[in-house]
């Protein structure tokens, strides 16, 4: 199920992530610092770029949600259907929020509220599983698995209006 | 001077920088028609535009000269700014061997000819330096234009540049000192001090970079740019008035300076950038005498087929050690060819301080046939092999 993706970093340019297919062909995104990526098809030889497609940020992200959109509702409605009493909620992270511009982990939503932050959907773009140092932004929309009471919890600690939150 | 006197020179000098700026522009559209690098073309306006040229250029001249600096300066602070500190460490790490290879490879020949030449071993040093060091903006344009970026042996190209321009922080002092004179024991402290500055300067860039970021840290653009300008030209002139070479100083601002205020940095600076890099090889072509080129012509023409040879042998090897096959070995050796700013860089330095003066005209010959040598050779890895295998 799970693809392996090789990253190699690009001094002064940025980061190029190969993923090998099942099909034997390799696949290469490049994310210059610009943020213009490029689309890698590679040779038959594996090393060199047989097709090098530039993408702008724009098209990049256009891109990702046409691939990925499906994926992430996808699994959110299997795990919906897995676990009945559980909800998904997408919550915002408001512009007065304590947590604009600190690490996920500063939270503590999930040992406060037994809840858990599954992505966050940041301008369009899905980040799946954020780890505890990920910055939230001010805009960000957390999604977020738990029970009502959970959610709400979480909701509150985001907005600042949780007593404990800070 | 009467004022009548000073608006005339006023006019005359925006008409000559007008006039520069606007030629600049239409050969970087030249270039880009080309599908060339646009730095030779500039060297080769400033040569047209030097003694005996079409204009002469006298009332812009003092300004041109200043802007020449300031584009040095500019050129550094990017290149600082382009690498993290991290990225630094990484490469220093995982490429030293090969950093030290590439030295010995591309610096002997420099050097060699120089003493050959009887110019003397302040020139030798000169002249290594000129040979020694890629153009990493010529060879990042390329990779990105051929659609190179997400190859296998890439990495291992971009390492071997980002040692070459460590090894810059420590080579410019090295040379500033030199050129300056005095005897052994101030160079030896000058290269002690550079040595100092930036370990300390690595260091602190990889633990306390957010304080120095918070130095210039700022919401919007328009402060960041004059921040990042402004800490940038000061410390270039502290590390000039010490003797350390200004250039050193912006590059070690450069990586100083980390995190997102770099990124934004980089975009704010870019154009800036590109204004006063162009004007600096414009200046430096300027203040080269294009008569003087034909005599240095063969020897350029030997010191460049050479040291494409061992720039080959050094991008061979460090493919090679990255693991990578035939094909990407060949790619990444002809990659590492062209010279560019740096080489200009060095010789200017070189000359503006009266050292061997032929090392102008010999460094913009040289940095002319290597980015020529590169626009023949560059795609034949890859053409050779589809010949080879039709249909593939």
């Amino acid at each position: 199920m799970s693809v392996d993706i090789a990253t190699r970093v690009l001094p002064g340019i940025g980061v190029c992530q190969e993923l090998e297919l099942s099909s034997g062909r390799r696949l290469g995104i490049v994310t210059r610092r610009n943020g213009l990526r490029d689309l890698v098809l590679y040779d038959d030889e594996g090393e060199g770029a047989a097709v090098d497609v530039a993408l702008t940020d724009d098209e990049a992200n256009a891109l990702a949600e046409i691939l990925g959109a499906p994926q992430l509702t996808f699994r959110l409605a299997v795990l919906q259907r897995q676990a009945e009493g559980l909800i998904v909620e997408q919550l915002p992270v408001p512009a007065n929020s304590p947590f604009g511009g600190r690490p996920l982990g500063d939270t503590q939503a999930r040992t406060r509220t037994g809840a858990s932050i599954v992505a966050v959907l940041r301008q369009g773009a899905a980040l799946p599983s954020p780890t505890p140092d990920f910055v939230l932004q001010a805009g960000d929309l957390v999604v977020t698995v738990g029970t009502q009471v959970a959610v709400d919890h979480v909701a509150r600690i985001l907005d600042g209006t949780d007593p404990a939150a800070g | 001077m009467a004022a009548g006197g000073g608006e005339t020179h006023v006019a005359v000098l925006l008409i000559e920088l007008g006039a520069i700026l606007f030629v600049l522009g239409v050969l970087g559209r030249v270039a880009k028609r080309l599908h060339i690098p646009v730095i030779p073309l500039y060297l080769l306006a400033g040569l047209a535009f030097g003694q005996g040229g079409v204009l002469s250029l006298s009332a812009s001249h003092a300004f041109t000269q200043v802007a020449a600096e300031i584009g040095v300066i500019l050129l550094l602070v990017m290149l600082g700014l382009e690498y993290s500190a991290s990225e630094l460490r990484s490469s220093l790490r995982a490429q030293a061997p090969i950093g030290v290879l590439d030295g010995l490879l591309n610096a002997v020949p420099g050097a060699a000819v120089a003493l050959i030449a009887g110019w003397g071993a302040t020139a030798a040093v000169a002249l290594a330096g000129i040979t020694w060091v890629s153009s990493s903006g010529v060879i990042a344009k390329m990779l990105s234009d051929s659609g190179r970026l997400g190859n296998r042996e890439t990495p291992a190209i971009l390492g071997v540049l980002v040692i070459e321009d460590l090894a810059m922080a420590l080579y410019l002092p090295l040379l500033t000192a030199l050129l300056a004179g005095g005897g052994a024991g101030k160079v030896v402290s000058a290269v002690a001090i550079a040595v100092g500055v930036v370990t300390a300067v690595l260091i602190v860039a990889t633990r306390y970079g957010r304080h120095v970021t918070a130095l210039v840290s700022a919401k919007d653009n328009e402060s960041l740019l004059l921040g990042v300008l402004g800490l940038t030209l000061l410390v270039a002139g502290l590390a000039d008035e010490l003797k350390v070479s200004a250039a050193v100083g912006a590059f070690l601002v450069g990586i100083a300076v980390s995190g997102s205020v770099a990124e934004t940095a980089v975009e704010v600076l870019a154009p800036l950038r590109d204004v006063f890099a162009a004007v600096f090889f414009v200046f430096f072509g300027l203040s080269t005498n294009p008569t003087q080129l034909v005599p240095v012509l063969p020897l350029a023409l030997v010191l460049a087929i050479v040291t494409s040879g061992t720039k080959m042998t050094t991008g061979y090897v460090a493919a090679k050690r990255a693991g990578i096959k035939r094909r990407g070995r060949w790619r990444a050796a002809v990659t590492l060819i062209p010279h560019g700013e740096f080489s200009v860089v060095v010789a200017a330095l070189a000359v503006a301080a009266g050292a061997e003066e032929k090392l102008g005209p010999l460094a913009a010959c040289y940095v002319l046939i290597s980015i020529v040598i590169t626009a023949i050779v560059h795609r034949l890895p890859d053409r050779l092999h589809s010949e080879q295998f039709p249909g593939r």
